[in-house]
C-alpha cells in the first residue's frame, strides 16, 4: 500500500528491517509501542470512565476530600521509572552495537555535497548521479555485498571554492542508521545488510534549497556479484581507475610529502607515515591522540596545533585550502596501506 | 479613577494602552499581539501543509517552501508559544492568583511587551531582504552563508529574548514580594507555582541564546572563529549553544500549560486537587532536569557516543515528574463533580494529547529508536504533540475559563464546544498520520517527497484545515462574547481561587481591599 518493498511490516509501518540492528531496533519499538498503548489506556481511559461515572448532577454535589496517598504515589513514580529504566538500557547496548566498527568488511567513503551525494570505493570506484537518456536526473546507486559489515566513512565537501560545505545527514531508513556529516570533520557509521534489494538513502539533516532531493540508493547483492560489479564488470565503470590508495600516494608526491615524511620508518624532518595511522601520537605538551581520519586532517590543514613528541613546530606550512576533501581521503588510505 | 470602576474602564484611547503600566491591560495587549502572530505563523503552516498535499511542486518552489518552514517555526517558537502563557495568562492572573495589586516592577512589564514588538518588526523585516531559509534552528554552517539576513534574524531573536528575561524577572519578584498576608507559599495555586518554574527558565536560560547570539555576532563581523569550520570553529558547538538554551525553551512553553490545567481540572472537578506539593515540586523538578537534556537533541550530530548515553538517561528522568503530573489530575477527578463544559473539554482534550505527545517523547530519549526517528517526521509529530497539543489546548482552554474574569462577558457555549471539536479532532487528523510517516522515514524539512508517503500527507493536509477551522470558529466566539456576551458574574464557575473574589472584569488595583489568606486554593468541602 505504502510502496515500501513488501517485507515492510504492515502493523507498525517500519520500513523493512534489513540489518540485525533493525530487527532488534523493531523490537524495542514492539515493547514500547504495548507499552504505551497499556499506559494510554490507563490515563486515558480512566480520565473517561470517571468522566461519565462522576458526572456533575447538581450544582450543590459535594466532593470527597483527598489530599494524597503516599502508596498511590510511590507506585505512579516508580513504575514508570522502572519502564524509562528498561527503555534506556536496551536502547543502549543496542546503539552500541550500531557503533561497533570492529568487524569492518567494506569501507566507503561518502562526500556530502549540495545537494548529491557521491561514494568513492578502495577500488578508486567512484560514483556519482548522472542522467538518463530523458534528462530525468538518476541518483547515485552504491552497491554493497550481503552480510558484510559495511563503514561508511564521511565528509562534506563544498561545492565552489567560495561556497561554505553544510551539515548533512545520512539515512537508511531499512537499516535504521543515521549519522550526520559535519564539514571539517570525518564522521562514520556501519550497517550489515542482511536482505538483498534496493534500499533509500535519504539526507536528514535541513541542508538548503534541494535538502529534499538529496537522495541516493544502496543496492545489496551476494557477494559473487559485488566482486563482478566492483571490477566494473557489470557496473559500467572500466575497472581501470586508480585506486583510493594510488590517489593517496599520487597527492603525497604531488605536495611533496615525500620530503619531509618517509615510508620505511626513518624519522626525518617530519614522523614517518609507516604505521602511522591508528598509532598513538604522544605531543611535547604532553597531550595525546589516537592518529584517526581526524587527527590526519587536522594535522594537514592545521600542522602547528599539536606538534609530536621529537619534533619542532613551524616546520610544515598549513595546507589548508590546498588539499581537498577528496584528497585527505586517498592520502588517509594510502597512509593505511604503509604498515 | 473612581473606585470600583473596572480596568476597561477609566482612560480611553489608543495611547492610554500603549502606555498603560496595569498588568491586565499589559495581559491583552499581549494577548492581541500574540493572536496576531498566531496568525501568521498559521497562514505559513496552511501553506507548508497546501504544498505537502502532493509530491512534487504545487503551489510553490523549493526556497519559496523552506522560507514559509522558517517563518512558521520562528514566529510560532519565539513569537507565540514562548511569550503565550505567561505573557498573556500569567500577566493577567498571576497577580490576581496572590493577591497583589499588580506585578513588582509594571514598566518593566511594558517594556518587556515593547521588546517583543521590535523583535517582532526586526523578524518581519528580514522578509524584504529576501527571507531566511535556515530553518528556526538557525544551524551552522548553512546559517553564515547569507550573513546579513541571518544576522538580523538573529538579532530579532535576541531582542525578543529580552522580554522573556524581564517578564522572567518581573513574575520571579513578584511571587516572592507581593504575596497577600497569609499567602505563603505552600497556599500558591498550582498555576504559580508552574508560572514561577517557567520564569525561573526564563532568566537562567534565555542569556544563553543571547551569548549564542552575540558569539554568531563576533564570527560574522569580526571573523573570530567560533562555529565555521573554515575559521577553524565547531559547527556542533553552536547546537550545543543552541539546545542549551532551547531545550529549557520547551518547558517554557509547555510548564505554564500544566498550570493551566491544574486549575482547570479542579474548578471543574469541584475537587481539591490531588497531590498538591507533588505538581508544584514536579514543575521545579521538570526546570531543574531541563537543563542537563540538551543533548538528547544531538544523537547523530557527532557527539561522543558516551554523551549520548548521559543525555538519554538523564532524559528518561524529566518522563517521571510528568507522569507524577497526568496522574495526579486523573486522581483529582476521581469521586469528583465533573462538569464538561469547554474549558474543560480542552482540559481532557490536553490529556488525550499531552499523554501521546509524552509517551512518544520516551521512544526519542531511548538511543537505538532515536537514530531511526531523529529528524523523521516523527518528530515533528512528537513535538506538535506536546508543544502546541499540549500549549495550544491549555491556552484555549485557559482563555475560555477566564474570558468571564477578562472582559466580563460570558461567551456562548455551543460555539466555544464546537471551536473545540475542530481543533481536536484536526489536531489529531495532522498530527497522528505523521507519526506513521516518521516510521516508514519521511525525513522532516522536506519540500518534496517519495510517492509512497503522499496518502498519509494528504490526511495529514486536510486535519489543517479542520484546525483552522476550529480557530476561526474559537475567534469568533470570542468576539462574540465581547460584542453580545452576557454579563459575567464574579465567579461563574465557582472556582476557589483569588481571582473569582474580585469582580468581572476587575478593578484597576484588583481588589477593593487586600485579601487576607486563610486557606489552600482548592478548599472544596
Amino acid at each position: 500500500m505504502f510502496g515500501w518493498v513488501p517485507s515492510a511490516s504492515a502493523s507498525t509501518f517500519m520500513p523493512p528491517a534489513a540489518t540485525e540492528v533493525a530487527k532488534q531496533v523493531n523490537s524495542i519499538y514492539a515493547f514500547m509501542l504495548i507499552t504505551s498503548i497499556i499506559s494510554f489506556i490507563i490515563l486515558i481511559g480512566g480520565m473517561i470512565y470517571f468522566v461519565y461515572k462522576y458526572k456533575r448532577k447538581t450544582a450543590a454535589d459535594q466532593t470527597a476530600y483527598i489530599t494524597h496517598n503516599h502508596t498511590l504515589e510511590f507506585l505512579w513514580s516508580f513504575i514508570p521509572f522502572v519502564i524509562f529504566m528498561a527503555c534506556f538500557g536496551w536502547g543502549t547496548y543496542v546503539y552500541l552495537e550500531m557503533r561497533n566498527f570492529d568487524k569492518t568488511g567494506l569501507e566507503i567513503n561518502v562526500y556530502a555535497k549540495k545537494w548529491v551525494w557521491e561514494f568513492e570505493y578502495k577500488n578508486g570506484r567512484k560514483i556519482t548521479p548522472t542522467v538518463d537518456e530523458k534528462g530525468e536526473p538518476v541518483p547515485s546507486t552504491i552497491v554493497v555485498p550481503i552480510n558484510t559489515p559495511v563503514k561508511m566513512i564521511m565528509t562534506s565537501v563544498k561545492v565552489t571554492p567560495q561556497d561554505k560545505a553544510v551539515l548533512h545527514s545520512f539515512f537508511v531508513p531499512a537499516f535504521r542508521v543515521k549519522q550526520d556529516i559535519i564539514p571539517g570533520r570525518f564522521t562514520a557509521l556501519t550497517f550489515t545488510p542482511i536482505i538483498k534489494g534496493n534500499f533509500h538513502i535519504f539526507c536528514t539533516e535541513y541542508c538548503g534549497t534541494g535538502h529534499s532531493t538529496m537522495l541516493a540508493k544502496v543496492k545489496v547483492v551476494s557477494q559473487e556479484e559485488f566482486d563482478q560489479w566492483v571490477l566494473g564488470e557489470s557496473g559500467g565503470g572500466s575497472g581501470k581507475e586508480l585506486t583510493l590508495a594510488d590517489k593517496g600516494r599520487d597527492a603525497y608526491a604531488k605536495y611533496a610529502c615525500i620530503g619531509c615524511h618517509s615510508l620505511n620508518g626513518s624519522a626525518s624532518t617530519g614522523p614517518t607515515w609507516k604505521g602511522l595511522y591508528g598509532s598513538t601520537r604522544s605531543w611535547n605538551d604532553g597531550g595525546s591522540a589516537t592518529a584517526d581520519e581526524n587527527y590526519i586532517r587536522e594535522s594537514i590543514w592545521d600542522p602547528n596545533k599539536h606538534i609530536a613528541k621529537g619534533y619542532e613546530p613551524n616546520k610544515m606550512p598549513a595546507f589548508k585550502g590546498m588539499v581537498s576533501e577528496e584528497e585527505i581521503a586517498a592520502i588517509i588510505e594510502f597512509m593505511k596501506t604503509v604498515k | 479613577m473612581a473606585s470600583g470602576a473596572s480596568y476597561l474602564e477609566g482612560e480611553r484611547g489608543l495611547w492610554s494602552w500603549l502606555t498603560s503600566l496595569d498588568h491586565k491591560r499589559i495581559g491583552l495587549l499581549y494577548f492581541f499581539s500574540v493572536a496576531f502572530f498566531f496568525l501568521l505563523g498559521g497562514i505559513f503552516a496552511l501553506l507548508i501543509r497546501l504544498e505537502l498535499f502532493s509530491a512534487g511542486a504545487t503551489i510553490m518552489n523549493h526556497d519559496q517552501y523552506n522560507r514559509a518552514m522558517t517563518y512558521h517555526g520562528a514566529m510560532m517558537v519565539f513569537f507565540v508559544i514562548i511569550p503565550g502563557i505567561p505573557a498573556i495568562l500569567g500577566n493577567f492572573f498571576l497577580p490576581l492568583h496572590i493577591g497583589a495589586k499588580d506585578v513588582a516592577f509594571p514598566r518593566v512589564n511594558l517594556m518587556s511587551w515593547y521588546c517583543l514588538m521590535v523583535g517582532f518588526v526586526l523578524a518581519a523585516g528580514t522578509m524584504y531582504l529576501g527571507g531566511v531559509d535556515t530553518g528556526w534552528t538557525f544551524y551552522t554552517p548553512y546559517s553564515i552563508t547569507y550573513k546579513t539576513v541571518t544576522m538580523l534574524m538573529a538579532f530579532s531573536v535576541f531582542v525578543a529574548g529580552f522580554s522573556s528575561i524581564l517578564t522572567g524577572v518581573n513574575f520571579v519578584a513578584t511571587v516572592h514580594r507581593l504575596r497577600a498576608p497569609g499567602m505563603t507559599m505552600n497556599r500558591m495555586p498550582l498555576f504559580v507555582w508552574a508560572i514561577y518554574s517557567t520564569a525561573i527558565l526564563q532568566v537562567l536560560a534565555t542569556p544563553v541564546l543571547g551569548i549564542t547570539v552575540l558569539l554568531l555576532a563576533m564570527e560574522n563581523i569580526f571573523g573570530i572563529g567560533i562555529f565555521d569550520p573554515e575559521l577553524g570553529g565547531d559547527p556542533v558547538l553552536f547546537q550545543h549553544f543552541f539546545w542549551f538554551y532551547s531545550h529549557p525553551a520547551v518547558y517554557i512553553m509547555v510548564l505554564p500549560a500544566l498550570g493551566v490545567i491544574s486549575e482547570l481540572i479542579t474548578t471543574f472537578s469541584k475537587k481539591t486537587i490531588f497531590g498538591y506539593t507533588a505538581i508544584a515540586y514536579s514543575s521545579i523538578a521538570i526546570a531543574a532536569i531541563s537543563f542537563l537534556v540538551w543533548g538528547h537533541h544531538m544523537f547523530v550530530s557527532g557527539q561522543s557516543e558516551i554523551a549520548g548515553i548521559t543525555f538519554s538517561v538523564i532524559t528518561m528522568l524529566v518522563g517521571v515528574p510528568t507522569a507524577i503530573k497526568l496522574f495526579n489530575w486523573l486522581a483529582t477527578l476521581y469521586k469528583g463533580s465533573i462538569q464538561m463544559i469547554t474549558p474543560m473539554l480542552y482540559a481532557m482534550g490536553f490529556m488525550f494529547i499531552f499523554t501521546i505527545g509524552g509517551v512518544t517523547g520516551i521512544y526519542l530519549a531511548t538511543l537505538a529508536t532515536d537514530i531511526h526517528f531523529h529528524d523523521t517526521y516523527f518528530v515533528v509529530a512528537h513535538f506538535h504533540y506536546v508543544m502546541v497539543g499540549g500549549t495550544l489546548m491549555a491556552i484555549m482552554g485557559g482563555a475560555f475559563y477566564w474570558l468571564p474574569k477578562m472582559i466580563g462577558k460570558m461567551y456562548n457555549e455551543a460555539l466555544a464546544r464546537m471551536s473545540f471539536v475542530f481543533v481536536f479532532v484536526g489536531f489529531n487528523v495532522t498530527f497522528f498520520p505523521q507519526f506513521i510517516l516518521g516510521n516508514m522515514g519521511m525525513p522532516r524539512r522536506y519540500f518534496d517527497y517519495l510517492p509512497a508517503y503522499q496518502s498519509l500527507n494528504r490526511i495529514s493536509t486536510v486535519g489543517s484545515w479542520m484546525i483552522a477551522l476550529g480557530f476561526v470558529l474559537a475567534l469568533y466566539a470570542i468576539v462574540q462574547a465581547v460584542f453580545r456576551g452576557a454579563k459575567a458574574p464574579s465567579n461563574p464557575w465557582g472556582g476557589k481561587t483569588l481571582e473569582w473574589t474580585t469582580t468581572s472584569p476587575p478593578p484597576h488595583e484588583n481588589f477593593e481591599k487586600t485579601p487576607i489568606v486563610t486557606a489552600g486554593p482548592y478548599e472544596y468541602r
